[in-house]
């Protein structure tokens, strides 16, 4: 099987050729700020080349568990406010690089990163030395495989960030789990037991309280590690179609080892395999027509 | 064959453990029988001096139940802080290898025969306190309690420590994504998740403290005083029983079978704590 | 455009304030909890040295071999440390094999009914009860109803059912921690159960037994209340008759019937005299019996500590 070692050619940084809606700004303007830069795609000569609004720009990111390096090379573009899906056979490092956005594996001793993570619009180096990893947990929030609610009530649960930013003032704290738990679609069944302990809810409902958590503190970018992998398909359904309507307010990057579930909420899509970044694209294409051999095999079920 | 007979010995000896707690149980109701045909319960609970080996006898324990209540809750106010304190740390805060070298440091304060806590707390912890408070007397609940509390210091925090540990990771993970520091984690998910655990050592700690003997029996004196005042000598339930077997007391005299008596309350008291303790470990290893 | 990148920036800033704050109380709490820790370390060291300095006009040949006296200057601890261990003998010969047994009972051989679980709440239990307890059960039944009077046998065995509860414990987690696997590859060789057990469980759980004897033993030399409320004689000045004779059968059991004095009870007497010669002698007595309990423990942490190097699953 042939893979590639070097940055995919199929991701190149350049000037866009072409606007989209989500910027309206001339591409004088944005080089002289800070804001994002945009990257285009240019798959193959007979597409329609597409810009993107990077919301984080991964550049050749190594990342090491003592001596053994997880992650390779890694240069991908996340578009702000759409859904970015990693795939890829268990062990491939999606998960591994998904952590590198919070800085989770700053948890364990004798973990190095390599490379950046810029974050836009204010350049910040997500994984840089300097970079305390609690600000940039604060900056980016998380959904875990696993629901893990807090042994507290439903309230205190979504109202866990903003209590953590010294936030006390009872009426907003109201005021802003009531807005998590809608953009969780999780108000309407909690609202009359938001006493009650996180713990009796069912799985889904658990899940989606722990997407409130993340949501309450108003994150750039929200990471989901294999949201659905414990829930039933109602739940999951549920989960799918609420990611969905997040992009319209938050980046959303999604680990996921269900193809059918990256196909369905994802804009773009990251192939990735034993720590290296096989293929890039929008979700449509990497779905439909894959570039590499190795995509379509994954994709068409042939390992993994 | 063989194996049977191995088994049968092999099951005899866990016998002895139900052995030993039927005979207790029963040494204590058959010698305090002969005491209490001679004490009324009402006298028991409700008389105010024990002074069962005077001339003028009195038989209220309550005197012995202040100054065990006094001395505990002393070494708790020592105990409970920092010895959740250092669970906290632990299991929180240190690095694996930390971790690993101090408990077993720590626990060797709990190993200190406790005769020896007693000769610390009297030539070295009350003349310490009395610079501070020049009145207070050379025997006295106070030095006794600090020191107990030390001495259980490493049984709460050991108890604690794996009562956190046992909050599962994902929670850990779950508000550390959040932002959190470790010390919010620490108070704000992992205290309140292992909140059952901590509740157990710290009720186990108090069965310790009640039991304690030497320690009282040398700094805290040994004259029953019906005081909550931790500055005053007293004497606890245990200090009593150490007391009399000093003496040379007739055995089936009230003397003593008032020491039967005494340990009677003794072990419903820490029996209590016990049962309560050990239930709340057990939910605290079931809850994840 | 640069508005809104300065907005961000702004938003920022403002993270990073209660940041610092809230990494400020973090900082503070490792200090806390290192200094307390310390503090509590230091206060150990204090006591040994407060004890060795106390005592050291004590300290020598003499010490070992004088029996108590009136005099403080040659009163010694002859009496004592070997009371202390012949009581230890009789508890080790008494508790390692019970305790030893009963955990395997409950690891190995108890069937999952209410009969082992009553068993195991008297374990758990008996751990808890204060040792001044045990005291007044060995009063009441040893001394008394037996007739053993204030004799080496009654404190023995007294000590060996206080211990009997960690000797078990610590059995059991040994135990428990062999490998399933294991025995299940000599069950399928054909092996009985006592086989698995007497070939394979217990080898390879040697050092969490010899750590849990060793720690009993540790709690039994230090104990004091049990063995005064038994009547242990402070005032001892002969030693218990010798095990070993000259003639036929060579060796002899009386001793166990001796009346005896130990060392902590030694050092009580000696704290509680108003004389303050005496405490020279009690922190004497104290430093040693310390050395006693932290050499002992230091033993178990190096056994447990090599047996875990040793044994990796």
């Amino acid at each position: 099987m042939q893979r590639t070692t070097e940055a995919p050619s199929a991701v190149r940084a350049t000037r866009p050729a072409e606007e989209t809606a989500l910027s309206k700004e001339s591409p004088a303007n944005a080089k002289s700020t800070s804001g994002a830069p945009r990257i285009s795609i240019a798959v193959d000569d007979t597409r329609q080349v597409r810009t993107l609004n990077v919301k984080a720009a991964v550049d050749n990111v190594n990342f090491y568990y003592g001596e053994h390096r997880a992650l390779k090379n890694l240069t991908i573009p996340i578009a702000d406010r759409q859904v970015t899906a990693l795939i890829g056979p268990s062990g491939c490092g999606k998960s591994t690089f998904l952590r590198c956005f919070n800085r989770m594996h700053d948890l364990q001793p004798g973990t190095r990163y390599e490379g950046s993570i810029t974050l836009h619009p204010d350049n910040l180096n997500l994984i840089g030395p300097g970079v305390d990893p609690i600000e940039v947990r604060m900056r980016i929030g998380m959904v875990f495989q696993k629901p893990n609610p807090f042994p507290k009530s439903i309230f205190e649960n979504v109202a866990y960030g903003l209590r953590l930013r010294g936030l006390r003032n009872r009426a907003t704290l109201a005021e802003e789990v009531e807005k998590a738990l809608r953009g969780a679609a999780l108000w309407d069944e909690a609202k009359d037991r938001l006493q009650d302990s996180a713990l009796a809810l069912s799985g889904g409902q658990m899940q989606r309280l722990c997407i409130a958590r993340a949501l309450a503190t108003k994150p750039e970018i929200l990471l989901f590690d294999e949201p659905t992998s414990a829930l039933d398909p109602i739940a999951t359904a549920k989960i799918e179609e609420l990611i969905s309507t997040l992009r319209d307010q938050v980046t959303v990057l999604i680990v996921t080892h269900n193809m059918q579930q990256a196909a369905r909420v994802s804009d773009y899509t990251a192939f990735m395999y034993i720590g290296e970044l096989i293929e890039f694209d929008e979700a449509a294409k990497i779905f439909t027509n894959p570039s590499k051999k190795a995509t379509e095999d994954y994709i068409t079920g042939r390992y993994g | 064959m063989r194996d049977r007979v191995v088994e049968i010995l092999l099951l005899a000896s866990g016998l002895v453990a139900v052995f030993t707690t039927l005979a207790i149980v029963g040494v204590l109701l058959f010698e305090s029988g002969g005491f209490f045909e001679h004490v009324t319960l009402k006298e028991f609970f409700t008389d105010t001096m024990w002074t069962p080996l005077f001339a003028d006898a009195h038989y209220g324990i309550m005197p012995l139940v202040a100054g065990t209540l006094t001395t505990t809750v002393v070494a708790l106010v020592v105990a409970v802080p920092l010895g959740t304190t250092i669970a906290i740390y632990l299991s929180e805060f240190a690095p694996h290898n930390v971790r690993e070298t101090v408990k077993p440091i720590l626990e060797l304060l709990g190993a200190v025969p406790t005769v020896v806590y007693g000769y610390f707390a009297l030539t070295m912890v009350t003349p310490l306190l009395q610079y501070f408070m020049p009145e207070l007397p050379g025997f006295n609940m106070l030095s006794a309690g600090l020191v107990i509390g030390l001495m259980i210091v490493p049984y709460i925090s050991s108890v604690s420590e794996d009562a956190m540990r046992a909050v599962p990771r994902y929670m850990r993970e779950g508000s550390y994504a959040m932002g959190a520091t470790r010390l919010q984690t620490a108070l704000r998910v992992v205290v309140p998740g292992a909140f059952s655990g901590l509740a157990a050592a710290f009720i186990l700690g108090i069965s310790r403290a009640v039991g304690e003997t030497m320690v009282v029996a040398i700094a805290a004196g040994m004259q029953p005083n019906l005081t909550f005042d931790p500055r005053e000598p007293a004497a606890t339930i245990t200090a009593y029983i150490v007391q009399v077997s000093l003496g040379d007391l007739a055995h089936g005299s009230i003397g003593y079978q008032s020491i039967f008596a005494a340990g009677l309350v003794l072990m419903a008291i820490t029996l209590m704590f016990n049962v309560i303790g050990f239930g709340l470990t057990r939910k605290f290893r079931e809850a994840y | 455009m640069s508005a809104v990148s300065s907005a961000a920036m702004l938003e920022a800033e403002k993270l990073r304030g209660g940041l610092s704050r809230r990494k400020l109380l973090d900082k503070a709490f490792v200090v806390i909890g290192l200094s307390i820790m310390l503090g509590c370390l230091a206060i150990l060291a204090v006591l040994f040295i407060d004890l060795v300095r106390d005592g050291a006009p004590r300290f020598g040949w003499d010490f070992l071999t004088n029996f108590a006296s009136r005099r403080a200057t040659s009163a010694g601890i002859l009496a004592a440390w070997v009371g202390t261990s012949l009581i230890m003998l009789v508890t080790a010969v008494c508790a390692v094999p019970i305790g030893v047994m009963a955990a395997i009972y409950l690891e190995e051989y108890a069937p999952k009914n209410w009969f082992t679980a009553i068993v195991e709440i008297n374990v758990t239990n008996l751990a808890g009860v204060p040792s001044i307890v045990y005291g007044l059960l060995a009063l009441g039944l040893l001394v008394h109803q037996f007739d053993l009077g204030q004799s080496i046998l009654a404190a023995g065995l007294t000590l060996a059912l206080l211990i009997l509860p960690i000797v078990i414990v610590a059995t059991r987690e040994s135990i428990r921690s062999v490998p399933n696997a294991i025995r299940e590859a000599a069950y399928g060789l054909g092996a009985t159960r006592w086989e698995v057990t007497k070939d394979h469980v217990l080898p390879y759980s040697t050092g969490g037994i010899l750590t849990g004897m060793i720690l009993g033993l540790s709690r039994a030399i230090g104990e004091t209340a049990p063995i005064i409320t038994i009547g242990a004689l402070s005032f001892i000045a002969f030693l218990p008759d010798s095990p070993i004779k000259s003639e036929f059968p060579f060796v002899s059991f009386q001793w166990l019937h001796d009346p005896f004095t130990a060392m902590p009870i030694q050092m009580f007497n000696w704290v509680s005299r108003p004389d303050q010669a005496f405490q020279a002698n009690a922190a004497a007595a104290g430093a040693i019996l310390l050395c006693m309990t932290l050499a002992m423990n230091g033993v178990a942490i190096f056994i447990r500590y090599r047996f875990r190097k040793k044994i990796n699953w």
